[in-house]
This record gives structure tokens, C-alpha cells and sequence, in this order.
């Protein structure tokens, strides 16, 4: 079974007395888990019910509301696409399917060396600097499909 | 024209970032003032300012605030930086440029309405925002700015950081509200109305970052001088997010109630040789406005909603000749469908039926009913379900094949020659 490390035990404790209520925790302990996992396999729930004494039901329908939650592993770098108006007025579309190509991955699968995972997203706050995406953390802006795979290579993809 | 930078003065200096800098630019200085004010001063100051919520719909700020029980219960502060409407990415800027402002504008805001927590909901993938507020936050605690006795007024007040996981429906207020209680984060019905009963049931005020950094500067400056800018019924200054097809894209402050036509020039005018051919004035739900429309337009909460559309977030689509109608309404249709929360039929089944429709549409299989297909799905999504998503959806579908109805037309047409004369499902 998934268990968080004893540094990732303490922190989700810690949140538990943080908001009024230990509900509010849940959040927070989900994005512990894929900090560590880059995922969020299903036992993990039940580690999380047991350690935060709450009901696993609860934290299972949590996890699948929020999209920022992986259910499934990902490659090390999350490419994630905006292709919402703005970015798709400006190729954020062809850029999508470019990068699937040139990495030879399917959208939301990972590539066969483990690297990658390419998926579509909604629109990421970014739009003046259109067609954009976001690799894990990192937001990379005003891209082109050449600079995107410029920039996905020097992170190691 | 000029920008009119009140809120975004000090925007392009690093140092604004950080206390330190912040202070030096007059930073927390309007507390100080507004500790010494009596709180129901404050919120007559912010109602007589007239300003009105910028997260969408345009609420009268002070008169939300006078909902609030006048009893001495526990009250919560909720600030909305969900930003999820999509062309909308000023608050992200402000939470980047200018941490300590918001923080500044919620203290006042929180003194005014008597409450002692407050959150800001920062969408989850606003990474570095999230940083940002959360060592400003730090500085603030550090400074004797938050926690007890803030500033020697007597006043107690903590603040927190609450990240999202990726929702659009959490920028809706009772949806918010779910997820901060730790629930999925499902819009509730209303009324009762947050103010009365809101986080954990408390009454609870939610404020879009705009709104609550505003508030600094009605309060430093006062009512009158605020109504300075923009126009009778919409004071004050706005961030807009302008995007699309102009050639300098951006964030600007301006006056309400500036001219589509000078805000479009402001943001270096459409590219060489290129038409407009419609504008998004508010967000993805805005109903669109078509090129002569948007000549005339100006942006204001009246004239918009004269024009049928909104000013909602104050994202600002420029939509040149380049553009295919329906295939914008695609992206925009399958976004709703993607984001409803699913609670209400007409709302879960009717996002799925526009996108489908317009999709087929866009592909060449669509059917001659489906136009007035697609407004009638439309018509019977609104005003019947819990939250306002539906109506966000159904408003742009209806403008964009009622203003459009050629190109959706064509596209049928097309449909039928290329499948020898006969439309096919
Ligand atoms: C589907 C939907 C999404 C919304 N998203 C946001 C948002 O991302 N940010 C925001 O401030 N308000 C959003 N709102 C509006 C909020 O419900 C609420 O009216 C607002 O936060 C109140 O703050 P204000 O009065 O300062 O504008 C949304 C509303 C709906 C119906
Ligand atoms: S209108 Fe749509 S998004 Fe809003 S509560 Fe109902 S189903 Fe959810
Ligand atoms: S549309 Fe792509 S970031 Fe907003």
C-alpha cells in the first residue's frame, strides 16, 4: 500500500488543525501524496482515510472532482496545453498535436521512456502571452511548436 | 490614450513585491488610517464609492457587505482568486505584483465587516501566485500586520491561503465555499446567500482580488475622488485582460466607461491587413458582440448590459477575419461542458447537447434544425439551475448563432454538397 513519508505524515497532520475543519485538509494531503507519488494510486486513499480519520469515500470523491489530480502516472514532465479561446486563436490547438508528434505519445499517456505526458487544458490565466502551456510548476508563454520542443528537451524531456 | 494606473502604479517595480518595497510606496499607511475609522464608516465610504464586484457580475460592493447580519456571530472573509473565466489574467498579476496590496485592501475590507479569518482561493495552478501571496502573508504576520492586536488598534484578524485542484465551478462563490469546507467543490443553492450563510454556515463575504485591493484606495482617497473615474454607475478604474488577435496583448487599467475602439488601439490595434470581426467583451460568457457593435461600445456594466452582453471579469477577446465563428463556439462549448459540476440536468445534459451540436456542425455533419436546435437547448438552460454556469453557457451559444447564423449556415451548407445533396446525422 502507498504511504507517505514521515516528513509527508507530519505535514498532513499539520493541516488537519489548520482550518476549522478537518475536511478542509483533504486538499492539501492529496497534493502531498502526488508531490511524492506524481500520482494518485487508489490505496492511497485508504492511507489518507486511515492517517486523517476520515471516511475514504470522502477523499475518493475529493480526488476525482479536481482535475489537478493525477489518477493515472504521468511522464516526469506534465505538458499541459492551453487550448481554450485565446491560445487556440493563436495555434494553441497545432501546437498541442505538434508536440504529440514529435514526442510520439498519445494525449494523457506516457511515453514509452517514461518522460512525457502530453494532455489539453482549459484556459491557465495566461492568454496574452497565447499560445502558452505549463510543464509541472512552469508556466513557458508565447510559444511556437520548434521553441516548445526547444524548451522541452532542455528539461530533460 | 493613456493608461490610468491607480491600482496598478507601482506594478512594474520589483520591490513592489515585497513589504519592504510596498511600504515604501505609501504601503500600509491606508490600514492605519482605516483602524482608527469606525468600521460602519468605512463600509458607508465603500458604498458611496458605488464600486461594484469585478469578479463577474458587477454586485454593489457595500451594499453586499450591509447583508451581513448586524449580530456579533462569527463572520468570514473569502477572497475569490479562483480566475478561471476564460481570456482573464489580471488577478494573477496583481497577486504576482502586488501581494501585500490585496492583503492590505482584505485587513481594511475584514475591519469593516467585523471579521477576524479570512481566505484567499487561489487556483491551483497558479503556482508562483500562490507563492507569492504566501510569503507576503509571512511578512505581514512578521510586521505585527496580521494575527492579534494588528497595529496596536485592538483589532485581531489571521489569514491563510487556500490552493484549488483545478475547477472552474470554484470560482462560483458556493462552490468555493464547498471546496474550502473540504467538500467537492459543488455550488449550493441560494438563497440563503453567503452573507447570511456561507463557509461552515457563517455568514461569510466573497470578494473577488480586484474588489477587495480597490477598497485601499476609496478609503485613502475617498468616495468622491474615486467617482472620479469611470462612470454614474461605474466608478472607478478596471484591469482589463486584453487578448486575441490584437498585436500588443496585456492587462490595462483605464477608466470605466473608455470606448472598445481606443482600449483596442491601446493594445497596438489588430494585425496588418486584418478585420475585426466581432469582440468577447467579458469573459467566455459574455455574449458576443459583432464588429459594428463593438464600435460603439463602451466599456461600462450599462452599456454592455445594454448591448445584451457584459462586462463580466473584464477579459477582452479581440476576434479578427480570420477566425471561424463556429469553430470558436466549439472550444467555448466544449469548455462549459468540461466544467459543469454535473448537480443539474438541464445544465449537465444541455452543455453536453451544445457541444455536440456544434460540433457536428463544425465537422460537416451537422443537420438544417440544429441552428434553432442550439437555441432552444439554450433557452431551456436558463434561469433553472443552481448556479449561474448554465446561463454562461447558454448566452454565448445563443449570440453567436444569432449574430453569426451566416457562417453556421454555411458550414450546413457545406455539409450537404459534400454529401451529395443529402444532410447527413
Ligand atoms: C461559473 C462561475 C464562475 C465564476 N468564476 C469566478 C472567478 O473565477 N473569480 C471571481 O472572482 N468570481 C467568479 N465568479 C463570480 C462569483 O460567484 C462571485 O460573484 C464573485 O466572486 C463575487 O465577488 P465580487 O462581488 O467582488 O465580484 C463566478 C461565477 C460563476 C457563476
Ligand atoms: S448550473 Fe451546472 S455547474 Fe452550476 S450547480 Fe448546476 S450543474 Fe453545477
Ligand atoms: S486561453 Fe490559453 S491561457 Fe487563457
Amino acid at each position: 500500500m502507498f504511504t507517505l513519508s514521515a516528513e509527508g505524515q507530519e505535514l498532513v497532520k499539520k493541516e488537519l488543525t489548520r482550518y476549522e475543519t478537518p475536511y478542509s485538509a483533504i486538499i492539501p494531503a492529496l497534493y502531498r501524496v502526488q508531490k511524492e507519488n506524481g500520482w494518485v494510486p487508489e490505496d492511497a486513499v485508504l492511507h489518507l482515510s486511515q492517517l486523517m480519520n476520515l471516511p475514504a469515500s470522502h477523499i475518493n470523491e475529493v480526488l476525482h472532482f479536481y482535475t489537478m489530480f493525477n489518477k493515472k502516472p504521468v511522464g516526469k514532465l506534465h505538458i499541459q496545453v492551453c487550448t481554450n479561446v485565446s491560445c487556440a486563436m493563436n495555434g494553441g490547438r497545432e501546437l498541442a498535436d505538434a508536440l504529440c508528434k514529435r514526442f510520439n505519445v498519445k494525449y494523457d499517456e506516457v511515453s514509452a521512456d517514461r518522460k512525457i505526458t502530453i494532455s489539453r487544458v482549459e484556459c491557465l490565466g495566461s492568454c496574452d502571452t497565447a499560445p502558452m502551456m505549463q510543464v509541472n510548476d512552469r508556466y513557458l508563454e508565447n510559444l511556437t511548436p520548434e521553441l516548445a520542443i526547444k524548451k522541452i528537451t532542455e528539461m530533460g524531456g | 490614450m493613456q493608461q490610468t494606473k491607480l491600482l496598478s502604479e507601482h506594478y512594474d517595480k520589483p520591490e513592489f513585491q515585497n513589504l519592504d518595497g510596498y511600504k515604501k510606496h505609501g504601503g500600509y499607511a491606508v490600514l492605519a488610517k482605516a483602524l482608527k475609522m469606525d468600521p460602519k464608516a468605512i463600509i458607508e465610504e465603500v458604498k458611496a464609492s458605488g464600486l461594484r464586484g469585478r469578479g463577474g457580475a458587477g454586485f454593489p460592493t457595500g451594499t453586499k457587505w450591509s447583508f451581513l447580519p448586524a449580530n456579533g456571530e462569527p463572520r468570514y472573509l473569502l477572497c475569490n482568486a479562483d480566475e478561471g473565466e476564460p481570456g482573464t489574467f489580471k488577478d494573477r498579476l496583481m497577486m504576482e505584483r502586488a501581494p501585500h496590496q490585496l492583503i492590505e485592501g482584505m485587513i481594511i475590507s475584514a475591519f469593516a465587516i467585523g471579521s477576524k479569518k479570512s481566505y484567499i482561493y487561489i487556483r491551483g495552478e497558479y503556482d508562483y501566485s500562490i507563492a507569492c501571496v504566501r510569503k507576503a502573508i509571512d511578512e505581514a504576520y512578521k510586521a505585527g500586520l496580521l494575527g492579534k492586536n494588528i497595529l496596536g488598534s485592538g483589532f485581531d484578524h489571521d489569514m491563510d491561503v487556500y490552493a484549488g485542484a483545478g475547477a472552474y465551478i470554484c470560482g462560483e462563490e458556493t462552490g468555493m465555499i464547498s471546496s474550502i469546507e473540504g467538500l467537492k467543490g459543488q455550488p449550493k443553492l441560494k438563497p440563503p446567500f453567503p452573507a447570511v450563510q456561507g463557509y461552515l454556515r457563517k455568514p461569510t463575504i466573497v470578494n473577488n482580488v480586484e474588489t477587495l485591493a480597490a477598497v485601499k484606495y476609496i478609503i485613502r482617497d475617498g468616495a468622491a475622488a474615486y467617482r472620479k473615474y469611470g462612470t454614474e454607475k461605474s466608478p472607478g478604474t478596471k484591469l482589463f485582460s486584453v487578448s486575441g488577435n490584437v498585436t500588443k496583448p496585456g492587462n490595462i487599467e483605464v477608466p470605466l466607461g473608455i470606448s472598445l475602439k481606443d482600449m483596442i488601439e491601446m493594445c497596438g490595434g489588430l494585425k496588418p491587413g486584418r478585420k475585426l470581426k466581432a469582440v468577447i467583451p467579458g469573459g467566455s460568457s459574455a455574449p458576443v458582440l459583432t464588429a459594428d457593435e463593438a464600435m460603439k461600445a463602451t466599456m461600462d456594466y450599462e452599456c454592455l448590459a445594454q448591448m445584451g452582453s457584459m462586462l463580466g471579469s473584464g477579459a477582452v477577446i479581440i476576434i479578427d477575419d480570420s477566425n471561424s465563428m463556429v469553430d470558436l463556439l466549439d472550444v467555448i462549448m466544449h469548455f462549459y461542458h468540461h466544467e459543469s459540476c454535473g448537480q443539474c440536468t438541464p445544465c449537465r445534459e444541455g452543455t453536453g447537447w451544445l457541444s455536440k451540436i456544434v460540433h457536428r456542425i463544425l465537422k460537416g455533419d451537422g443537420e438544417p434544425k440544429d441552428i434553432d436546435l442550439i437555441k432552444k437547448v439554450s433557452e431551456q438552460m436558463m434561469g433553472k439551475t443552481i448556479c449561474a454556469l448554465s446561463d454562461a453557457a447558454a448566452m454565448p451559444a445563443i449570440s453567436f448563432v444569432t449574430k453569426f447564423r451566416g457562417e453556421f449556415e454555411q458550414h450546413l451548407q457545406k455539409a450537404r454538397t459534400t454529401s451529395g445533396g443529402v444532410a447527413h446525422a
